[in-house]
């Protein structure tokens, strides 16, 4: 066998400076898709027909192309359109592009949270006369919140799993700097490896930390209660 | 379960001279297609206590969910305490109510649901201290207070600290009857509160809605399938068939001397 130890001592301490860069790159991506989902959520729950549609069939345009197209659509294509054409730093393009991406997603997990909310518990508040904000601070976010934190949590490893993709695009990540190395030295064997279990070692214990705390949530959430109350009559 | 000195306890009143405190002026309601009330009259006074009954469908829980404002009618007026519910005046003209003008109305009524619908995320005494709290601006301390006194009330002085899980369907419908009672409502609905309940846990949820009537201020809407306990505690009875009240009166007059057909077949159900 053909390994290389010298070019993996060489290549590990210039691939863990780039992990900086993907963990920075995956943090902002998640942040963005954390807000943005919720904007598109807030303007989902709009009673307004014409923008509940075009919203969803925004939210599906994006979600149908894929993440690398719209990438490279940010980074190559939007500085040229002329108008509203404005050219961005590779990782602010990344942030954009991956973050805009997954928070499509994001948005449908909230969506999933707040209907997980039994009808029964919005007539309540209503019967005991809550305002808007405190009705959803005191009463449906605490039900809505806690069984979307293991899909979150999910997103979060899907995404730091997808940021590689700013590599195309010159984002000096670790993919970006493995790349490079086996450029100069022919060999790409020792410096991808190294980007292989450098993503194995993140990924897998957030995955088994991620399952504990959906187990955790799952106990502590009895849905006795919830299914009863799911038959409720109307006339 | 009708016990007899219970029954003379509760003072059965004539009300039909008072000023009511809520009315339904031809109230429709339609559920798309479907024409669930077809002009409603009816006044409920302060203190009074009405029963709906009738066949399922047959839009009395329509009634009481349009007076919580958990249902909009398609036409007519509900005035409350003095105050259109569904209409505001603005610049000289009703328009539909505002959020705002809801909750100043929705203020005097309280409800007790079918499935309870309790906070799964708060203990029982958290469930009945936070509107108080939040809601109506009361200090912690004296709503705590009130809704530990109310939780004894209704025998549950031990479980404050449960979680509504934790609970019998009986011991949770005490609880949303403890939580609907501290915010001190003019008018209390009661929708099929022991449709829910496993027969043995009936008794415990009449029990306290007995108690509550006994004490005579609060005006109470019962929509229930319970035609003894009716009988016992309601000054009136609404018979409600195909949209429409078919008859009303005293219990006397609506169960026993009525002559309408429909509530016959409908009550001989029962009486089987």
């Amino acid at each position: 066998m053909n390994w290389k130890w010298d070019l993996f001592f060489d290549a590990f301490p210039l691939i863990l400076e780039g992990l900086s860069i993907t963990v920075a790159l995956t943090i902002a991506c998640y942040l963005f898709a954390l807000i943005f989902g919720f904007a598109w959520t807030f303007l989902r729950r709009i009673p307004i027909k014409i923008v509940h549609w075009t919203v969803t069939w925004v939210m599906e345009f994006i979600r149908s192309t894929p993440p690398l197209v719209q990438l490279f659509f940010i980074y190559y294509a939007w500085p040229m359109i002329p108008g509203i054409g404005v050219s961005l730093p590779a990782f602010l393009s990344a942030v954009l592009g991956i973050g805009l991406h997954y928070s499509t997603y994001i948005g449908e997990v909230y969506r999933s949270g707040i209907e997980s909310v039994n009808k029964g518990q919005w007539e309540a508040s209503k019967a005991l006369n809550f305002s808007t904000i405190q009705k959803w601070r005191k009463i449906i976010l605490p039900q809505a919140v806690p069984p979307t934190i293991p899909m979150l949590g999910n997103y979060l490893i899907i995404m730091f799993k997808e940021v590689p993709l700013a590599a195309t695009i010159g984002v000096t990540g670790m993919l970006h700097i493995a790349n490079e190395f086996g450029a100069q030295h022919f060999r790409y064997l020792e410096s991808l490896t190294i980007v292989a279990i450098l993503f194995l070692v993140l990924s897998y214990p957030s995955a088994i930390m991620i399952r504990k705390l959906e187990q955790k949530i799952n106990r502590r959430f009895d849905k006795d209660e919830a299914l009863q109350e799911s038959k409720g009559a109307v006339v | 379960m009708t016990d007899t000195t219970i029954k003379k306890e509760i003072k059965k009143q004539d009300f039909s001279q008072m000023e009511p405190i809520v009315k339904y002026e031809d109230i429709h309601k339609a559920f798309g297609d479907v024409e669930v009330l077809k002009g409603i009259n009816l006044d409920i006074r302060p203190g009074e206590k009405v029963a709906l009954i009738g066949p399922s469908g047959s839009g009395k829980t329509t009634i009481i969910r349009m007076l919580m404002t958990l249902e909009e009618p398609t036409s007519g007026e509900i005035i409350v305490d003095g105050k259109n519910l569904w209409h505001m005046e603005k610049n000289g003209q009703l328009v539909p109510a505002n959020e705002k003008h809801l909750r100043a109305v929705r203020g005097n009524i309280g409800m007790v649901f079918q499935h309870f619908n309790l906070f799964p995320h708060m203990t029982i005494l958290e469930n009945c201290m936070t509107a108080p709290i939040h809601v109506q601006k009361e200090s912690k301390a004296s709503a705590k207070q009130r809704s530990i006194e109310m939780l004894e009330k209704v025998g549950l002085g031990d479980k404050l600290d449960n979680y509504p899980n934790q609970l019998s369907g009986g011991q949770k419908q005490r609880v949303a009857m403890a939580r609907a009672l501290v915010m001190r409502p003019k008018i209390m609905l009661f929708d099929e509160v022991t449709s829910a309940l496993d027969p043995e846990l009936v008794g415990e949820v009449l029990e306290v809605i007995r108690d509550i009537a006994r004490e005579g201020e609060m005006a109470m809407v019962l929509v229930t399938h319970e035609m003894e306990f009716a009988q016992e505690i309601a000054d009136r009875i609404v018979f409600l068939d195909n949209g429409v009240i078919a008859e009303e009166g005293s219990p006397s007059e609506v169960l026993e001397h009525s002559k309408n057909e429909r509530l016959a077949s409908f009550l001989s159900r029962f009486r089987s």
